[in-house]
């Protein structure tokens, strides 16, 4: 075999990495979606909101201290303390619950059983809100997000790779982050699944998803059970904003990321957990690949338009996604 | 009346147990229900029938809890209930089905009967999400129960099939069994048997005499043909345009006046 033969095998892992790093973010879409039809525009920002928070908890900044100095006339800006890596994962997940539960009560009950475009919209108003006041709370600054994982290339996998293609080629290149964070995605998706299907609240999330009045009928409160969905979506935010962050550093663009979580749900389906999955490694791979063979002929940045097309394809011939619900709307 | 009466299949039949006290409901300028009032006795299978758009559906979701009457109160178990959400009331003992099917139809008979069980498991989020000690006592004791249900409604070789891929009868059936797996002190069922086949009708019709004869269970129901409902209610409120105009025994209800009126299709002045 060639180098050439490996070297594709390399982007195709590369993506496959990538991949992971989309269906993170479809997936707290899909929770959302699949519970209360909402799709919510803000998902990026919250993942974005989570990343600041983490950031500004572990290195110990001073809430709002731009109001703050401005008010009181005082100079605070550090409490001065560094919290652990795991410690402030959990008590930025506290926040992203929190969040949840304020999002619910002032936003989403007082509009419950409105149609869902109004819903969408107050997503979008919600999304700008954070933005600010993300910035607010915490500077608009770009930070650096380090809670302990492993960055750069695995030399391991590397060298034990290294002779199997000719001179030509080197081993495979895999970053160590990209290899973590496919490892968390997969844990977190089996520990959802199995929640999902072993569990009262899991079944009741399910149930939810399925029909609200006769999920009503059986006592859920449906309220409580969004809180949940929110919470769970607010971690998964979380840990996308850990994953994109730390490569990317924590700043606005991250919470651009949420598109490229829309031609994975149009991919996927908007209703299926394992279609944020599938959709998003197929998305990853595909862009990845088609940059390598393609994308030199016709003068490069193919990844920039590549997973909208292929979803507008999908959209033309499978609407309803690769695992989403069909849509069967009775006249 | 007072205090029950014996059926004449020689049931005994208790107090009462839910109460409606001149129920008025209206949607914007449209009245749904008026001035209605009636009981339900402890033991008893108590129909609602009436024709189409008579209210009988809106009566039942006063009952649960999905309308609140403009006018009227209802008693539940001697105490006066007041404005309450469809989950507090199921809380208090009051399950249901539904006219046009409300089933997960993603999940598994089994995972359907067991949502039945919801207010039944009470473990923390946390407990449930690490499945140790109460949550999975529950779990296993709640699992239990379902696969008793399962068993008396004869589904038990669809369990884990999605409800989505079964037989109108069957969901049905399986939707008896959610709200079963409650184990109600009311249990209202809203014509459960519309859009079914003869030998469906006569499943349908012996399984809710023997959940009423097993387990003592009160059921509510509403049917808008006559036939079968009279041969397993003991008595029978009926409706038409809103208003009651018939209740009793089915036999008095069959011979009242108003009642073939609003059958037979008597104009209204």
């Amino acid at each position: 075999m060639g180098a050439q033969f490996y070297y594709t095998i390399e982007v195709f892992l590369n993506g496959l990495m990538a991949g992971v790093m989309y269906a993170l973010v479809a997936l707290g879409f899909v929770l959302i979606f699949k519970s209360s039809g909402i799709f919510n525009y803000a998902q990026g920002v919250m993942a974005l909101f989570a990343a600041q928070t983490l950031v500004g908890i572990q290195t110990g900044l001073v809430p709002f201290s731009h109001l703050i100095n401005a008010a009181l006339g005082t100079d605070v800006h550090h409490f001065g303390w560094h919290i652990p890596g795991i410690l402030s994962i959990l008590l930025t997940t506290l926040v992203m619950i929190g969040f949840a539960w304020v999002v619910i009560k002032l936003v989403l009950k007082p509009l419950a059983g409105q149609e869902p475009i109004i819903l969408f919209m107050a997503t979008i108003g919600l999304a700008y809100f954070m933005e600010g006041f993300g910035d607010l709370m915490w500077g608009s600054d770009i930070k650096k997000l380090d809670v302990g994982l492993p960055q750069g290339g695995n030399f391991a996998i590397e060298e034990a790779t290294a002779s199997l293609g000719g001179p030509d080629f080197y081993g495979f290149y895999l970053d160590n982050l990209d290899i973590w964070a496919a490892v968390i995605a997969t844990l977190l998706v089996v520990a959802l699944t199995l929640f999902s299907q072993y569990t009262a609240t899991g079944r009741a999330l399910r149930a939810v998803a399925d029909d609200h009045q006769a999920a009503l009928s059986v006592g859920i409160n449906l309220e409580k059970i969004w809180v949940v969905v929110w919470g769970v979506a607010g971690f998964v935010a979380l840990v996308a904003g850990i994953m994109w962050g730390s490569k990317l550093g924590v700043q606005f663009s991250l919470s651009l990321i949420a598109l490229k979580a829309l031609p994975v749900l149009m991919l996927g389906g908007f209703t299926s957990i394992p279609g944020a999955i599938v959709g998003g490694l197929i998305i990853g791979v595909g862009e990845k690949l088609f940059e390598f063979a393609i994308g030199p002929m016709i003068g490069g940045a193919t990844e920039n338009w590549f997973a909208y097309v292929l979803a507008l394809i999908f959209l033309v011939f499978r609407p309803q996604g690769l695992f989403g619900d069909k849509i069967i709307e009775r006249v | 009346m007072k205090d029950g009466y014996t059926t004449p299949d020689g049931r005994v039949i208790g107090d009462v147990v839910m109460e409606m006290k001149n129920i008025t409901l209206k949607f914007g300028g449209v009245t749904a229900i008026k001035d209605i009032s009636f009981d339900i006795r402890e033991g008893e299978i108590r129909a609602i029938i009436g024709p189409n758009g008579a209210g009988k559906s809106s009566m039942l979701n006063v009952i649960n809890g999905f309308y609140h009457p403009q006018e009227g109160e209802v008693w539940f178990r001697g105490e006066k209930r007041g404005p309450m959400k469809p989950h507090q009331i199921a809380r208090l003992g009051i399950a249901r089905t539904f006219q046009n099917i409300a089933l997960f139809s993603g999940m598994s008979t089994l995972d359907n009967i067991m949502t039945g069980r919801f207010t039944k498991m009470t473990s923390g989020l946390l407990a449930q999400a690490i499945w140790k000690g109460k949550a999975e006592r529950e779990e296993v004791e709640n699992r239990e129960v379902v696969e008793k249900i399962i068993d008396f409604l004869e589904i038990q070789s669809i369990r884990k099939t999605p409800v989505g891929r079964l037989p109108y009868g069957l969901q049905k059936r399986v939707e008896l069994g959610r709200a079963l797996a409650a184990e109600p002190k009311l249990l209202l069922l809203d014509e459960p048997m519309a859009g079914m086949n003869v030998e469906e009708k006569e499943d349908m019709s012996r399984f809710i005499l023997d959940v009423n004869d097993e387990f003592g269970t009160t059921i509510a129901l509403i049917e808008h043909d006559m036939g079968v409902v009279m041969d397993i209610s003991d008595r029978v409120v009926v409706m038409d345009y809103g208003a009651k105009i018939g209740d009793g025994t089915p036999d008095e209800v069959r011979k009242d006046q108003a009642v073939i009126d609003a059958y037979l299709g008597v104009s209204h002045d």
